[in-house]
């Protein structure tokens, strides 16, 4: 049985695009075949980010209209058999995409994959709606700050009214995942603590993605980071997070409590 | 230009109205009025009067004749319950629904008929001791998230969770939050003076009671992230720890 999972934040700059790559080459990496969804249009950058950007012939916006057949339009990564990109259109914006023409991709996507993961974008509009209507469940990704978890906590909301299952009266799957959390700046009381954060969004963690420059580096060679560098502390992050999405129990430890245990011991005596 | 800074202050407000329910003929029901009315002189001077017309039926113009029949006994018709929209017209009374049943009127002499019941044609207040009614009140089990605005103007809201900043919660009466209340509460939105506020957690943006509102600046520092009560005395929002 094919699972739909939409990514969405509601800000923009959070991790949607980074933590869809990274998700669905790490269940690629698990044998499971899996497609990543750009509903990005106007705006695309997952290709970027998966490294297949001069691959793109037919996009999300031409299948839905009618101009090209789905297997013309979806893009095998040259490093994963099973791992399979559908990007978004840059010429065209979010009015091209029709709820009945979404629906007709998502339906044809389950005969084919696992996993279909939908990289929604920014915002509350008809991209974002659109990109979680059919979803079986939904990864929140969130960072450790006021405004983010703010907007967070309205595509919650949106969650659970505005999609297909909440209509049928079912109830939406959903998971957070924190990223770009950094332990020096929490340490500092820079940032949102993970229960404060949790306290408010009450929805299950996910995971927590450290801050890296790991993540960076992987996006700028056009790699998912779970495939540039799998044994980065943000690879493993996310290796949990999808081991914890397919119903492992992985405990979760948040990153730098144990060198904030010796930072405390250090701290006192330098001081 | 907008000089004057204060704001407007809408407030809802609940009356006791007299219903009239006429039937047919009418000219027979009139006849049965005028002897109520020779019985208990000016029982319906100076009393809102709303007719209901919804087991009758009858056309545009009759209508205008009764009401011009009933304006010359000095019962004037504040609104006409129960009308379809295409009896209504300009220059008519204005149509009203979501009246509420009330204990009948006492009509002084042995009237039986016709018979005068009342009905309430706001929700309700405290404020009309005389009507025993139990108050309305809704209990919901989920958070309210930012964006999203509960609104029972009929009476009290209690939720089980926390209100997110950005979010709303609006009850013609108090308000409850066993969580953390992070967005906005107003009690008493319909006119209640009375309507109270308790949250477990008060973080709240803004919190007002019957028009009269606080900003999350307004507030005691002390009493953030405290679980506490509001109320209204005079102008001004009181606020005290709940143990």
């Amino acid at each position: 049985m094919a699972k739909v999972v939409v990514v969405t934040s509601g800000k923009g700059g959070v991790g949607k695009t980074t933590s869809t790559a990274a998700i669905g080459a790490a269940l690629a990496q698990r044998n499971e075949r899996t497609v990543v969804v750009d509903f990005d249009v106007g705006l695309r950058n997952l290709d970027l980010v998966m490294g297949a950007e001069r691959r793109v012939v037919y996009d999300l916006v031409n299948v839905i209209q009618g101009d090209a057949k789905l297997p013309q339009a979806l893009i095998r990564d040259k490093r994963l058999e099973t791992l399979f990109l559908l990007p978004a259109s840059q010429t065209r914006d979010k009015d091209s995409l029709t709820p009945e023409g979404v629906e007709r991709v998502i339906n044809d996507l389950k005969k084919h994959f696992d996993w279909i993961i939908c990289d929604s974008p920014a915002g509350i509009e008809r991209g974002a709606t659109l990109a979680m209507r059919h979803a079986d469940m939904a990864i929140v990704v969130a960072n450790p700050e006021v405004s983010s978890v703010r907007d967070s906590d309205r595509i919650i909301g949106l969650l659970d009214s505005k999609t297909l299952k909440a209509e049928l009266g079912e109830r939406m799957e959903k998971h957070l995942l924190l990223t770009r959390y950094d332990s020096m700046r929490a340490d500092r009381g820079d940032m949102l603590k993970v229960d404060d954060v949790l306290e408010i969004l009450s929805i299950p963690l996910l995971g927590i993605i450290p801050e890296s420059t790991d993540v960076l580096r992987a996006s700028n060679i056009g790699a998912p980071v779970t495939l540039a560098d799998n044994r980065s502390a943000p690879a493993m992050a996310y290796f949990d997070a999808v081991r914890r999405l397919t119903g492992e129990p992985v405990p979760i430890a948040i990153p730098g409590d144990r060198r904030s245990l010796f930072g405390k011991i250090f701290g006192r005596r330098a001081a | 230009m907008l000089t004057d800074s204060r704001s407007i202050r809408i407030k809802g407000r609940s009356f006791l109205a007299v219903v009239l329910s006429p039937d047919l003929p009418l000219d027979q029901w009139l006849v049965r009025l005028d002897d109520l009315a020779a019985r208990s002189a000016g029982f319906f001077l100076d009393r809102p009067v709303v007719l209901d017309v919804t087991d009758l039926t009858i056309d545009r113009k009759q209508l205008k004749e009764l009401i011009e029949e009933l304006g010359k006994r000095n019962v004037r018709i504040m609104g006409i319950e129960g009308a379809r929209p295409s009896l209504l017209g300009p220059g008519m009374p204005a149509a009203m629904k979501g009246g509420r049943p009330a204990s009948d009127f006492e009509v002084e002499a042995t009237a039986q008929k016709p018979v005068v019941e009342t009905v309430e044609v706001m929700p309700p207040t405290p404020v009309v001791a005389e009507v025993r009614m139990p108050t309305p009140s809704i209990i919901v089990r989920e958070p309210i998230r930012s964006g999203q605005s509960l609104i029972f103007p009929e009476g009290d809201v209690t939720v089980i969770g926390s209100v997110s900043s950005g979010a709303e919660v609006i009850a013609g009466g108090s308000v409850h939050i066993y969580g953390a209340l992070r967005g906005r509460a107003l009690a008493g939105s319909v006119g209640n003076a009375s309507a109270r506020i308790f949250c477990r957690k008060l973080e709240a943006e803004l919190l007002a009671i019957d028009g009269i509102y606080k900003t999350a600046d307004d507030l005691a520092p002390d009493l953030r992230g405290k679980a506490v009560q509001l109320w209204l005395e005079g102008e001004a929002i009181m606020a005290e720890k709940l143990i």
